[in-house]
């Protein structure tokens, strides 16, 4: 075991440095280069940009750039104030040392940006992630133990529903029907507010915080719910046709017994695969939900970097996901492991 | 040439076809969304007939409501937006379907390449589609379209139609590519094709007349569900303002629009949201009905009987 995650993390070694070329290609090769994002004028006098293109060291080729931009450059000695003449050790230390550079915009170091807007998204994703789990388990193994039931019917019709719901599209009914159509009948003001994490000037309550929260999450949760609850529901459908379950009928567990301890855990080994895949998608798509509602996270954080070029953000955010993305599937690959004792690694 | 190739095959070919459609027949909601999805083709090729401009303003006739005039209403600027609705249906079916074909064209050599002849070449290919699965993918969409926005060559020009497929297809080929390596590695050990090999058929003619048929059915299927998820992604896109860009209207973009004026013309923002949902549903039962139809298996399965 210990040997295979050891394996596993070499294989993904050099595919991270795959996924970094390509992505430091693409960003040198666009059209205003890496530096199309910075500086608020359009218009740099061309002296001037080639002064910027030295201080930025995007005068040397293009694999040393790259070799910089993993270790740093305070190895060598650069061109600071852009003269031509390198004089100083750089400054640089390289994203392999936790280095992702300032951001074009703020001017602030990249990995601080993060580090402020990480919180908000983990918190509003693990309350969408828990009323997920609580609404599709039962549902799934519902459906599944009454196969072709009234219940089963309008479920399954339900998880295709939910699943071919734009989860933007779905954001801006919820905005139109509980901002702008319904209002609170005591107070005369909007259902639920539009944005925010809290109201703003108003001291901490419980209540107001899950206020804020109801309609991000219910634009998020919807096409997880759908998703998972048939996922579990075949998945259970397999389960409980096998011979262990009849075994643990025959020997006079109770249904509920059955259904929960022997079936579900079993039917549950996909299950926590696919959701370890899924963790990367779940973050992704929080997106949406993050710029409809105003919502200070990750999601936003890169649209906002990318309407503006802010390379650097978005390298950042590109290269933390798709190692957050090996890390998961790693965990899968162990989990089914740990859950399976079939599975055996060689 | 047909006939040498094929004996019997061009009759056994026939008839799975007759099979599979006897099943898909029977899966209400496939039919159900065949029509759905036919019925919103025949739309927007008609829209060719709208005695209204998809692009030119009429500020005489701003954001009215829906009328008989207007069934959808108009937008801002005074544009049907039926007309925009069923012109915006063109762009998301067509980069549908483009999406689809770039998947193919990719993921089937990809494929077949890996899973026929192994070794390193399959080695390296896996981990290069391990690498291409391991981006997330809203997120290089996102990156790459807002690249492109500025981009000018022949052909890929500021994120029309072709751009975006070509965006979204570069990263979506890669599950069709992992179930053609599965099928060949199967299908490759088989006895039929061994005998192939035996009368001396090239690998190429393997790949293409033995191998491939026979794992048509689950990439049909993946197919149908990719296209599902590229119109998902292209109206995504689209609606954050990097896909496809006014006043070229696409399902995307008639909502990210929609949004400064949606509290008081709220059909700004229901009607293209609607297409959006009837076309991915329709395409989501196509693909549940196809896989039922070509996997007995799982039929029997369901009843218990294996």
């Amino acid at each position: 075991m210990g040997r295979y995650i050891v394996r596993r993390l070499l294989q993904a070694i050099p595919m991270l440095f795959l996924i970094s070329i390509v992505l430091f290609a693409l960003v040198n090769i666009a059209p205003g280069g890496p530096l199309a994002g910075h500086g608020r004028s359009r218009r740099i006098r061309p002296e001037k940009a080639e002064i910027l293109k030295r201080q930025f060291g995007l005068d040397k080729p293009l694999p040393l750039q790259y070799v910089i931009w993993l270790i740093g450059n305070d190895w060598m000695r650069v061109d600071a104030d852009g003269d031509g003449i390198a004089e100083s050790y750089g400054e640089r230390r390289g994203i392999l040392r936790g280095d992702f550079g300032f951001s074009f915009q703020t001017r602030r170091p990249v990995l601080k940006e993060v580090a402020d807007r990480l919180p908000n998204t983990i918190y509003l994703m693990t309350v969408t992630l828990i009323v997920v789990a609580i609404v599709a388990i039962p549902v799934g193994v519902i459906s599944a133990v009454e196969q072709y039931s009234l219940f089963d019917i309008v479920v399954t019709t339900f998880s295709f529903i939910g699943q071919a719901i734009p989860e933007f599209w779905l954001g801006l009914i919820l905005i139109l029907v509980f901002y702008a159509w319904l209002e609170n009948p005591f107070t005369g003001k909007p259902f639920l507010p539009s944005g925010g994490m809290y109201t703003l000037g108003e001291e901490f309550s419980v209540w107001d915080r899950v206020r804020h929260l109801i309609l991000p999450i219910t634009m998020g949760m919807v096409g997880w719910i759908a998703w998972y609850s048939r996922f579990l529901r075949s998945s259970m459908l397999d389960v409980i046709h096998q011979d262990y379950i009849r075994t643990a009928r025959a020997k006079g567990l109770t249904e509920r017994l059955v259904l929960y301890r022997h079936a579900l855990k079993n039917a549950a080994i996909p299950l926590v695969t696919i959701f370890a895949l899924d963790v990367p998608y779940i973050f992704a798509g929080s997106l949406y939900a993050e710029l409809l509602f105003s919502w200070p996270g990750m999601g936003r954080l890169y649209y906002q970097a990318a309407l503006r070029r802010d390379y650097p953000v978005l390298m950042a955010v590109l290269i933390i996901g798709a190692g957050v993305m090996v890390v998961c599937n790693l965990l899968a690959d162990i989990a089914y492991g740990c859950l399976d004792p079939r599975v055996r690694y060689e | 040439m047909n006939q040498t190739r094929n004996g019997t095959g061009a009759r056994v070919h026939e008839s799975m076809v007759a099979m599979v459609w006897h099943r898909f027949r029977r899966h209400p909601g496939a039919v159900a969304g065949l029509i759905t999805l036919s019925l919103l083709v025949l739309s927007v090729i008609l829209v060719a007939f709208s005695p209204y401009d998809p692009e030119k303003s009429d500020l005489s006739s701003r954001l009215e409501s829906p009328s008989w005039k207007h069934p959808f209403g108009t937008d801002p600027l005074g544009r049907d937006l039926l007309t925009r609705v069923l012109y915006g249906g063109r762009i998301s079916l067509a980069v549908g379907l483009m999406v689809v074909g770039i998947t193919l064209l990719i993921g089937i050599p990809v494929g077949a390449v890996a899973g026929y002849f192994g070794g390193w070449v399959d080695n390296v290919l896996m981990r290069i589609t391990d690498a291409a699965l391991s981006l997330p993918a809203l997120l290089v969409l996102i990156l790459l379209s807002a690249i492109l926005r500025e981009v000018e060559l022949p052909l890929v020009q500021r994120n029309n139609v072709l751009t975006i497929a070509l965006v979204i297809g570069l990263l979506s080929w890669m599950t069709v590519a992992r179930l053609v390596r599965a099928s060949c590695l199967i299908i490759r050990e088989m006895e039929f094709v061994v005998a192939a090999r035996s009368i001396g058929a090239s690998d190429l003619r393997i790949v293409l007349y033995h191998i491939l048929p026979n794992a048509i059915g689950p990439i049909i299927v993946e197919s149908t569900l990719e296209m599902g998820y590229a119109i998902m992604e292209e109206s995504g896109l689209s609606f954050l303002g990097f896909g496809i860009m006014p006043p070229t209207p696409s399902w995307g973009n008639l909502l990210g629009n929609a949004q400064q004026h949606m509290t008081r013309h709220p059909w700004l923002a229901i009607f293209p949201g609607l297409m959006i949902f009837l076309a991915l549903i329709s395409v989501n039962y196509i693909g549940d009905g196809l896989r039922d139809a070509f996997d007995p298996y799982k039929v029997l399965k369901q009843v218990g009987e294996v």
